[in-house]
């Protein structure tokens, strides 16, 4: 990897790999794990971090961010976990269905958008679903450093619980484990309440329960940046529309299912980008003249930025009306 | 709430703005040079508990004792001359609450804590640039370098290369 700050391409640098295991969790989660092509050690990373998964879906290049699962302290190996989402956009099913043992692949060096603060006296980490996986992790970091931390993970039953049985089994005095169809949930009121000056709250889940482990948080008196979640959002599809991008002097169309970014990308424009998913701001970009409503769906840009109306994170959002103009 | 000296009048605010806060507010107040000026209002405020100290190492007990027994969803609050504000800092960071959960409210004097960095001497209250070393005697230029961990700002002998050259000491930051 070069330390040089200017790079050829947008994205974090790559790395060639092959996929060494794919294991079925459950009926919905498949863990992938991958080697490097190379026989070289993986960079080491923080717990929290992200790869993007690059896809060659037949001639469509499909870009997934995932949250790495494996231990960070081995660096021989990376995985991720993916939940099958037969109502996407095709990526995670293109992972479940496509992908086999063998197969040459290219990741992303990882970003870390969401790492352990290491100043607080305790981590309590709150996992809804597939969002366990940044917290398998963060659990092995900590384990090393002799950390303190308890996990309580919400699960839609126990046979969808991915990792629930093993993470108790090595950790039973810190692993609460939660399923809807037994009725349990968690006493987060209860659970904020008797917490130690000092604690750090993690959630990463759906958007409904990141919001309500903020809003009960706050509510409580805990400060903002104490609460971490992280949240990666899938471009929705919207109606198509056209963007002319002045910079490059040239005029896209941006199709139903595909993102902005991605249309740029497919006609050859090379916009920044890290996370792909709303979160990291890379891809910010200005907008120049604008006849229409932007649709933000990051979330990046802050409420002023918003009404102010000249900043869209290509990412995520779109853009109906008649003329857009970005300074790309 | 941490308070000192003039520090009393915005917690006074903050009691007349909403009397439900006082109920469950525990105040740890050092009134310094304002005497009895504002305890009695403060006490007619009705806090949950009220502490008033002579100094802010009298109290540090106090606090760390308070600081042990907190929860999360603890609000720190401090008012009154930089130098409470930045000791009080301290316990609370050292506590384990960031300071960017601390609110602070600067009343009263805008004397400097400093700490000469020759003899490492503390002298609370200074007024005057430059000033003597209470603790070793050197001749000190106040620097605007703050130090977060001793809450002080720094004082460097004025006339080291040519003893007794000293420019007349002027009132600071009036």
């Amino acid at each position: 990897m070069s330390a040089s700050p200017t790079k050829a391409k947008a994205g974090a640098e790559k790395l060639d790999v092959v996929v060494s295991a794919v294991v079925p969790m459950n009926d919905l989660v498949t863990r992938f794990e991958f080697k490097r092509t190379d026989g070289q050690q993986f960079p080491p990373f923080s717990a929290g971090a992200h790869t993007v998964v690059e896809m060659n879906d037949d001639g469509r290049t499909r870009l997934n961010p995932y949250s790495l699962m494996s231990d960070p302290a081995d660096t021989s190996t990376y995985a991720v976990s993916v939940r099958r989402d037969d109502q996407g956009r095709g990526g995670s099913l293109f992972m479940h269905r496509n992908v086999a043992v063998g197969d040459q692949m290219t990741i992303t060096y990882p970003v870390n958008l969401f790492a352990l603060d290491l100043r607080a006296r305790k981590h309590i980490f709150f996992a809804g679903g597939i969002g366990i996986t940044p917290f398998i992790a963060m659990i092995a970091q900590l384990e090393r450093s002799n950390g303190h931390w308890e996990l309580h993970y919400a699960a839609r039953s126990p046979e969808l619980a991915s990792y629930a049985d093993e993470l108790r089994l090595k950790h039973p005095a810190n692993v609460h484990v939660y399923y809807d169809s037994q009725d349990q949930a968690i006493d987060l009121q209860t659970l904020l309440q008797g917490q130690p000056l000092g604690t750090h709250a993690y959630v990463c889940g759906p958007a409904g329960m990141i919001k309500w482990v903020h809003d009960t948080a706050q509510t409580m008196g805990w400060p903002d940046d104490v609460v971490h979640s992280e949240e990666f959002l899938a471009p929705q599809p919207g109606k198509p529309f056209q963007v002319r991008l002045c910079k490059s002097d040239i005029t896209i169309d941006v199709g139903e299912n595909e993102s902005l970014l991605e249309a740029m990308e497919r006609c050859g424009v090379d916009a920044p980008f890290l996370c792909r998913g709303g979160a990291c701001g890379q891809c910010e970009t200005d907008v120049v003249e604008t006849e229409g409503e932007l649709l933000h769906r990051d979330h990046w840009l802050d409420d002023d930025q918003i009404a102010a109306g000249n900043k869209i994170m290509p990412c995520v959002s779109r853009f109906v009306g008649k003329t857009l103009v970005l300074d790309r | 709430m941490i308070a000192d000296a003039e520090g009393a009048e915005a917690l006074l605010e903050l009691a007349a703005k909403d009397a439900g806060l006082m109920a469950k507010s525990h105040i740890i107040y050092i009134p310094k040079d304002t005497g009895e000026t504002y305890v009695e209002q403060l006490r007619a405020a009705a806090p949950a508990q009220l502490y008033v100290g002579p100094s802010f190492a009298a109290a540090t007990q106090r606090i760390r004792h308070v600081l042990n027994q907190a929860h999360m969803g603890l609000q720190v609050y401090l008012t009154g001359t930089e130098g409470l504000m930045g000791q009080a800092m301290n316990e609370a960071t050292g506590a384990g609450i960031s300071h960017t959960a601390i609110q602070t409210e600067h009343r009263g004097s805008v004397a400097r804590r400093v700490q000469c960095v020759h003899c490492k001497g503390i002298t609370e209250d200074v007024m005057t640039d430059p000033y003597v070393c209470g603790h070793c005697g050197l001749n000190l230029f106040v620097r605007d370098h703050y130090s977060r961990r001793l809450a002080a700002f720094q004082g460097v002998c004025i006339d080291a290369e040519d003893p007794g050259n000293v420019p007349e000491p002027v009132e600071l930051y009036k």
